[in-house]
């Protein structure tokens, strides 16, 4: 399949999904036949910003999904493991600590600068030789030095209403969202689209390694400052709207790459799409879901989805099939 | 034009290494394992960090405007390199262009059917990397090399896969390039590859230069006595060189008894 039909067809899909997620939920609303009370005020203020929501969520998961597994060389490779999005949740932590009430800005403020941080750390700790194997382990250290943290504020939370709270909100979910989550999470992430797109060169070159990638023209600092940049906001921004949401990004590239031609930048623009449809179906199964209490949290319900298949995944890798 | 180092060091791995390359000539470096050959070939691709000493690009120490003139300027083989994605071979190749991204389409495509058929790829150029021999996989690669069409083409070990028919044909392309001009470094472990085919020959030993000049005389049979430690004896007329190996010299036998 040409690159360009694989991309059509994926925005045709989008195309057909986002209308439905609008009437889909709780309540259903009948297109023909318009009656639902409040129909305008579900659709404005509640489907239209979460459908919008999980389309900007998921296709920043695939693309930086890609974008990770192509620059790490490693098909395992998930944008939630390098210490950003830790370090965005640790923020997030830190804002419910300081009293979560004060300002519905507080949290994405806070998650925000917590994803800031742990771009900072992990370009001050890699940056200076832009090698691969250094940033690995400087993710791990950042992400473990996040998660460490972020323990210690839940252990040390002054209510135990407080502890429930954070709790919660780690589980992904995009119920109750609203525009000002899409002004955090829109700009930030088409800031962070562009900076991948900028790097999608580099990283076809890292096909090759490191030495025939830098033979090649690759600056493995810029490339390592773009990859950062962009994860950074796209993770931090998402974390900060959306909690954890996880295995998209792992997922969502594998789908993919048998329909192309397995180079790194044929991938990103599919995968960005196909995650997008993905979080966005999820989404609404998660909202038309009988569930006695509530609806199911989208984090769970991927991490449910997801575990399989990295299973899958592994078992295949074993039997040496390609990528 | 010359590509030349002028009392390079890097760390422990090369010593005051002088050498001297030329636009129009195969250069072979040779020396045992360890030697510093692939090393040396990084600093000349100038993918290495050096601790002192320069490399000189004809009359001026080596510098490049950007990462992507380099690379027009120089194209690196590296030793033994895996491929991360399950890309076809017409894929892999293309990725030699990325140097000339901005160079008209029909440009790259030329450039791209030139290397496939230099290295007699035709008929696999659809096929994925994993269902490749050794040898197809190599020459995909160094495909890949020649699709850039720099001015030097620096290889380590190049021939290390390859079976005879295509290592001949690969050395009678490294001749062609060098002839329309361009400069070809080669890091070789066959000493008759080296002797019969190259213009120049370097021989290293523990990072510094042994012998520096052409074949006949850089690569003589006390050389290879003294660093290779084997007893060996050139067989044939020049061109047609080959290496005949007697018993182990004096030397090899007391490092043998040593470790018993």
């Amino acid at each position: 399949m040409t690159q360009l039909r694989l991309n059509l067809l994926l925005l045709l899909g989008l195309a057909l999904v986002v209308p439905l997620s609008l009437l889909a939920g709780r309540v259903w609303i009948n297109p023909l036949a318009p009656e639902t009370h409040n129909a305008s005020l579900i659709l404005m203020h509640l489907r239209l910003p979460r459908a919008v929501l999980a389309v900007t969520l998921g296709a920043g998961l695939g693309l930086t999904g890609a974008a990770m597994q192509a620059y790490l060389r490693n098909p395992l490779a998930d944008p939630g493991l390098f210490g950003i999005a830790p370090g965005a949740a640790l923020g997030a932590v830190l804002s419910f600590w300081t009293g979560y009430a004060a300002s519905p800005w507080l949290l994405p403020v806070f998650a925000l600068l917590g994803a800031s941080g742990a771009m900072l750390l992990l370009a001050l700790i890699a940056g200076r030789g832009g090698g691969v194997a250094l940033f690995t382990l400087a993710g791990l250290m950042v992400s473990s030095l996040a998660g460490a943290l972020m323990s210690l504020a839940i252990s040390l939370s002054p209510s135990p209403f407080a502890m429930t709270e954070i709790v919660t909100w780690m589980m992904g979910a995009l119920a109750d969202r609203s525009w000002r989550e899409v002004w955090i999470a829109v700009p930030c992430t088409l800031a962070g689209a562009a900076a991948i797109y900028a790097a999608r060169r580099s990283l076809d070159a890292l096909t090759l390694g490191e030495a025939a990638a830098r033979s090649l023209g690759v600056d493995p600092l810029t490339l390592q400052l773009q990859i950062i940049a962009g994860v950074g906001l796209i993770i931090g921004s998402g974390v900060a709207v959306a909690g954890i949401i996880g295995f998209v990004g792992l997922m969502v590239p594998h789908l993919v790459r048998p329909l192309t031609d397995r180079r790194p930048s044929s991938l990103l623009v599919p995968s960005a799409i196909a995650g997008a449809l993905l979080l966005l179906v999820a989404d609404c199964l998660c909202r038309i879901l009988p569930l006695a209490s509530g609806e199911l949290r989208l984090g769970i319900a991927l991490s449910l989805l997801g575990t399989p298949f990295f299973l899958v995944l592994l078992l295949r890798m074993r039997k040496g099939l390609s990528w | 034009m010359s590509l030349a180092t002028e009392n390079l060091n890097v760390g422990e791995r090369l010593r005051d290494v002088s050498i001297q390359c030329r636009r129009g000539m195969i250069t072979a470096i040779c020396g045992p394992n360890g030697a510093g050959k692939s090393t040396l070939l990084s600093c000349l691709a100038d993918l290495q960090e050096t601790t002192s000493g320069r490399v000189m690009l004809g009359e001026r120490p080596m510098r490049f405007k950007s990462p992507r003139e380099r690379a027009q300027w120089l194209g690196y083989l590296p030793q033994a390199p895996d491929v991360a994605w399950d890309v076809a071979v017409e894929v892999l190749v293309s990725l030699g262009r990325l140097p000339w991204s901005d160079a008209p389409a029909g440009e790259n495509a030329k450039a791209i059917e030139d290397a496939i058929s230099a290295m007699d790829l035709e008929e696999l150029r659809h096929r994925p990397v994993s269902r490749l021999s050794g040898g197809e996989r190599a020459r995909a690669l160094m495909a890949r090399v020649l699709a850039t069409q720099p001015g030097w083409l620096l290889a380590d070990e190049p021939l290390a896969s390859l079976d005879l028919g295509h290592a001949a044909a690969l050395m009678r392309r490294f001749r062609q390039q060098a002839q329309q001009g361009r400069g070809v470094v080669l890091v070789l472990h066959d000493l008759a590859t080296a002797m019969n085919h190259a213009d120049c020959v370097v021989v290293l030993d523990k990072g510094e230069v042994v012998a520096d000049g052409p074949p006949e005389t850089a690569l003589t049979r006390d050389i290879v006595s003294r660093v290779w430690k084997c007893r060996a004896q050139w067989l044939g007329d020049p061109g047609e060189r080959a290496l005949s190996i007697a018993s182990p010299s004096p030397a090899s036998e007391r490092g043998m008894r040593i470790l018993d």
